[in-house]
């Protein structure tokens, strides 16, 4: 079922869905968004692109195998969240710090995880569906 | 079959290790010997679960070093026997590392603090000796016989850790030096079941009446088992557990009539069964009943005497009984049969075995100077402290005097007097089997001799232990007094118990086959529980998806409703709203109600699509735009999915009879109308809003976040959103692997 | 305004057991869905209502002088529709699954793991 205008748009939508995930993504902490939230937007573009172009073609626009995608999140998460022990907090614990005068943190860290999880996991099952019909 | 076989010399090898090992173990607790008899015990403690307040904690007193030591040092001697009686056996190594487990568990179980550790050593003693008894594993006997034991112990096991919690909710502690420390648990509102499932726990694991009947089939076991598990170990375990819990449980009227009482009728009536037994080995089981019955009967006291006597025949019958058991082994090893009728005259051929078995035999029957006399000499300077202690004193004169008539039977008949027709021409023991009876022998006869010797450790027992203000003394000649006259009458009684054993046992036999079994009723019991079991299984387990669903949902409506009715919340019904929630509740009712039309599939989505915008619409209205988002974009992705479901599953047919639409609408009304009066339930409560509050409060000043939620989620919960992302991550690889799962297509 | 949506919650729960117990493996998953909406929607009420005052920190981290938005449930809903939602996944690859091993999507004649009594 290719239709030329939702092939184009879909390319157009998925560039928008992307860069809007990541400003949701960044903005979660203080405003409405998340990693939650981001990663099921990007999730939703890939969908819909995999929808109107073909499995094939979303998996090469995303270049990486989803599945690396999910456990990859799931290591930041982990590595957010142990990342704290060393330093004497107790893991898990949010750690802040400041790099050439932008505050960064461990929990920004962990949110990046969240994000490529969610995302990672439903392209996983949303492809696999979509293949093997 | 038996290809994990051991290579026979290897297999020896690792009997000598194992002997070595519990060779060293007792060494290692002889060393504590003078600081535990200097009166302070021994303690070492590691927390592993210190939120539970569970910690691994092992106390050394004197009760719990006694044990220590007759389980190490007779473990050692028994590996040393097994190596030479079942050396050469195909799975030897494998039966060298069950008993090493068994011994290792029953160390924990004398030595645990802690009433945790202590139940889990418990449990692990009733599994070891089930591979045990059932080493023989080709021999349905065996089997069920090991079963058996492990059933009636286990199952005494879990009704001693409902014991055990209740006695740390009555105390406030798991921590057994606490608990005896304390008040005790006498005047406590649970001691009642307390009791009663503690007692379960000790008189299954010690055999006593009537939960004796496991011990006997337990002869199964090879000789080696028997011997350790019987002597010093297993069924001392309940003893161990009266012992040690004495000081809180002890001294009531409950706790002195039950134990007498059970303790009595399992020494008198195992001593008569004894005598009964022509096959050496279950003779000894039977006498091995009798002690422990002894033992829990003068537990059962609160006097010196009484608890002196019941650690010292404790240590008494250790002694013997293993000798005695090796003895039975050495007997069945060198001329092929254990039947009283077919031995006689071995002692020519068979000196060591014969001398440890004399040794052994004399601390049996009591006869001076050997440790058993002064045991039973403070068995009858015990009694008469004992209530009602007429009938005590005649109870442990009979089973004393058939004690003496069965050492007869075990320790001197098959070694003297006209030879017997064994299958082959009885040959004398190899060095490893002799050790542990002539080790063990001797030792009884130097703590009678020496009868000072256990002094010290019986009263760190008694006085450190028991709570005792001081441990009756152990003599050889405590003067002509009433136990002296006493164990005249029983030598003499004795004498002619034995000589006229044959037309006894005719007798007895007679006797019995007129009384149930209880070894029938057991295995009706099994049959009509396995039974049972099919019977709910075929009942419940249908297969039947729908019937697992309608009746999870009949057991939620049954428990909210239940709730309900039982508890009587107040319920505010306000129907006040802004128009446009209602006008949002109206919409997402109407998608409801569009899922349920069974003819058209696009509508069906269409309604689930509506009614999860429906709720997001809620969301946003409420205060929740984070949620609401979520909600829709999930909502869209859900879509996505079923529009590419829908492409290649079937149309939908649905099949409900008349009656079943009825039912599923009544129990979907019922669920529902559950699901409102509980919501409406709670909210009609006031709200504890104080978490709330410290998220509010803490959001920014501890983790810089404005966005309450999204905070909630990364820093102050994090550890649980990780446990999510995970969840979700393993639910789509899982999809992923169903899949693409290549391979044989199931077919009906 | 918690009536309602207990209202809604009850009744989006007696559909969802109704679906459930059709016996079409697809009708169930519609059924999956409405429960998980209706527990949400419970959840949701359990930590009270509030009008359009998401739980948000002003500048500096000032509180808001009005009440806000419990933003304990919002925390527990995010996440729980996101798991809900593989749940669902998950259930719908089965059913897929099923349908292509089976050829049919009725519970009731998918008896390959306990087959009838009897051997049929």
């Amino acid at each position: 079922m290719k239709s030329l205008i939702l092939t184009t748009g879909a390319r157009l939508l998925i560039a928008l869905f992307l860069v809007f995930s990541l400003y949701v993504l960044l903005r979660g902490h203080n405003a409405p968004g998340g990693g939650f939230i981001g990663g099921l937007i990007a999730a939703c573009g890939f969908a819909i692109h995999a929808f109107a172009s073909g499995v094939a073609e979303a998996r090469r626009a995303l270049r990486v195998d989803p599945r690396v995608i999910g456990v990859l999140g799931l290591v930041c998460a982990l590595a957010a969240g142990l990342m704290a022990w060393p330093l004497g907090f107790d893991p898990f614990a949010g750690v802040w710090g400041e790099v050439a005068g932008y505050k960064v943190s461990s929990v920004l860290l962990f949110d990046i995880g969240v994000y490529l999880a969610v995302v990672g996991g439903i392209l996983t099952l949303i492809f696999a569906l979509e293949e093997t019909l | 079959m038996n290809s994990d076989m051991t290579e026979p010399s290897s297999g020896r090898l690792w009997g000598y290790l194992a002997a070595l090992t519990a060779f060293a173990l007792a060494v290692v607790f002889a060393l504590w010997i003078p600081q535990v008899q200097g009166g302070s015990p021994v303690h070492l403690t590691w927390n592993w679960a210190p939120s539970l307040g569970v910690s691994l904690g092992f106390l050394v007193d004197g009760l719990s070093l006694i044990f220590a030591l007759l389980i190490s040092g007779i473990g050692a001697l028994i590996f040393l026997y097994a190596t030479g009686y079942m050396g050469d056996h195909p799975q030897f190594g494998r039966f060298v590392l069950f008993l090493l487990l068994f011994m290792l568990s029953m160390l924990g179980l004398v030595l645990a603090r802690d009433l945790i550790t202590l139940f889990v050593f418990w449990e692990l003693t009733s599994v070891t000796s089930y591979l045990l008894i059932g080493f023989g594993h080709e021999n349905a006997q065996a089997r069920r016989n090991a079963l058996q034991a492990m059933l009636v112990t286990a199952a005494g096991g879990l009704a001693l850790l409902a014991g055990f919690i209740l006695m740390a909710t009555a105390s406030g502690s798991y921590d057994l030096a606490r608990i005896l420390a304390g008040e005790g648990l006498q005047d406590h509102a649970l001691y009642a079941p307390i009791l009663i499932l503690v007692l379960l726990g000790a008189f299954t694991k010690s055999a006593q009446f009537p939960f004796h009947f496991w011990l006997p089939n337990a002869m199964a076991a090879p000789t080696p088992v028997s011997a350790y598990l019987h002597s010093a170990t297993m069924v001392k375990g309940g003893v161990y557990l009266l012992a040690r819990l004495h000081p809180v449980l002890g001294d009531t009227p409950a706790w002195v009539a039950t134990l007498t009482a059970a303790g009595l009728v399992t020494a008198v009536m195992a001593s008569v069964l004894a005598l009964r037994q022509t096959d050496l080995k279950t003779a000894l089981a039977y006498t091995t009943l009798m002690a422990l019955g002894t033992i829990t009967l003068f537990l059962a006291g609160g006097s010196p005497y009484a608890l002196t006597a019941a650690i010292a025949f404790l240590v008494v019958h250790s002694l013997y009984k293993a000798a005695l058991f090796m003895v039975v082994g050495a007997i069945d090893h060198g001329t092929g049969t254990r039947d009283v009728a077919r031995l006689g005259g071995l002692a020519r051929a068979m000196p060591w075995t014969a001398a440890a078995a004399a040794l052994a035999g004399a601390s049996m029957a009591g006869l001076p100077p050997m440790i058993g006399w002064i045991g039973k000499e403070l068995l009858y300077a015990g009694s008469a402290t004992l209530a009602p202690s007429a009938l005590v004193t005649a109870g442990v004169l009979i089973a004393n005097a058939l004690m003496f008539a069965v050492a007869g039977v075990v320790a001197l008949r098959p070694f003297w007097g006209t030879p017997g027709d064994p299958p082959h021409a009885p040959h004398e023991a190899p060095w490893q089997m002799l050790a542990g009876p002539v080790i063990l022998g001797a030792l009884g006869l130097v703590f009678g001799l020496g009868a000072g010797l256990l002094q010290p450790m019986i009263d760190a027992t008694v006085t450190g232990s028991l709570g005792q203000t001081r441990a009756a003394g152990l003599h050889l000649w405590a003067g002509v007094n009433l136990p002296l006259a006493l164990s005249a009458a029983t030598f003499a009684l004795g004498t002619a118990l034995y000589l006229t054993r044959d037309r006894l046992r005719g007798m007895i036999g007679g006797l019995l086959e007129r009384l149930p079994g209880f070894d029938p009723g057991w295995d009706r019991l099994l049959d009509w529980f396995r039974d049972f079991c099919a019977w709910q299984a075929r009942l419940i387990q249908t297969g039947r998806l729908r019937e697992y669903l309608a009746a999870s949902f009949v057991v939620l409506a049954l428990v909210l409703g239940a709730t309900l009715i039982l508890k009587r919340p107040v319920i505010v019904l306000d129907l006040s709203a802004p128009l446009l929630v209602w006008l949002i509740a109206g919409f997402t009712i109407a998608g409801a109600f569009l899922t349920l039309n069974p003819h058209s599939r696009i509508s069906n989505i269409a309604g689930i699509g509506t009614v999860g915008i429906g709720v997001a619409l809620i969301f946003i209205f409420f205060g929740a735009p984070d949620v609401a988002t979520t909600q829709l974009m999930v909502e869209t992705l859900s879509a996505v999915l079923f529009g590419i479901a829908m492409l290649r599953l079937p149309g939908i047919v649905e099949r409900r009879t008349g009656s079943q639409r009825l039912r599923h609408a009544a129990l979907a009304g019922a669920v529902g109308l559950c699901m409102t009066l509980t919501v409406l339930a709670i909210t009609s409560q006031p709200l504890d809003r104080h978490i709330t509050t410290y998220f509010e409060e803490n959001s920014y000043s501890l983790a810089h976040g404005l966005n309450i939620v999204n905070v909630i989620l990364v820093d102050f919960r994090a550890f649980d959103t990780f446990g999510e992302l995970t969840v979700v991550l393993l639910a789509s690889l899982g999809a992923y692997a169903v899949l693409k799962r290549r391979g044989a297509r199931m077919r009906k | 305004m918690e009536t309602v949506l207990a209202i809604l919650s009850g009744v989006l729960s007696a559909c969802a057991v109704w679906l459930m117990l059709s016996g079409n493996l697809l009708r169930f998953l519609f059924g999956l869905l409405l429960l998980s909406n209706a527990v949400n929607l419970a959840i949701f009420a359990a930590g009270r209502l509030t009008e359009g005052a998401p739980p948000l920190l002003g500048q500096g981290g000032a509180l808001p002088g009005h009440q806000m938005a419990n933003s304990l449930p919002q925390a527990l809903l995010l996440t729980a529709i996101v798991i809900g939602f593989g749940l669902f996944a998950f259930a719908l690859a089965l059913t897929i699954r099923a349908y292509r091993a089976f050829g049919h999507l009725e519970v009731d004649r998918m008896r390959l793991a306990e087959p009838e009594e009897g051997g049929k």
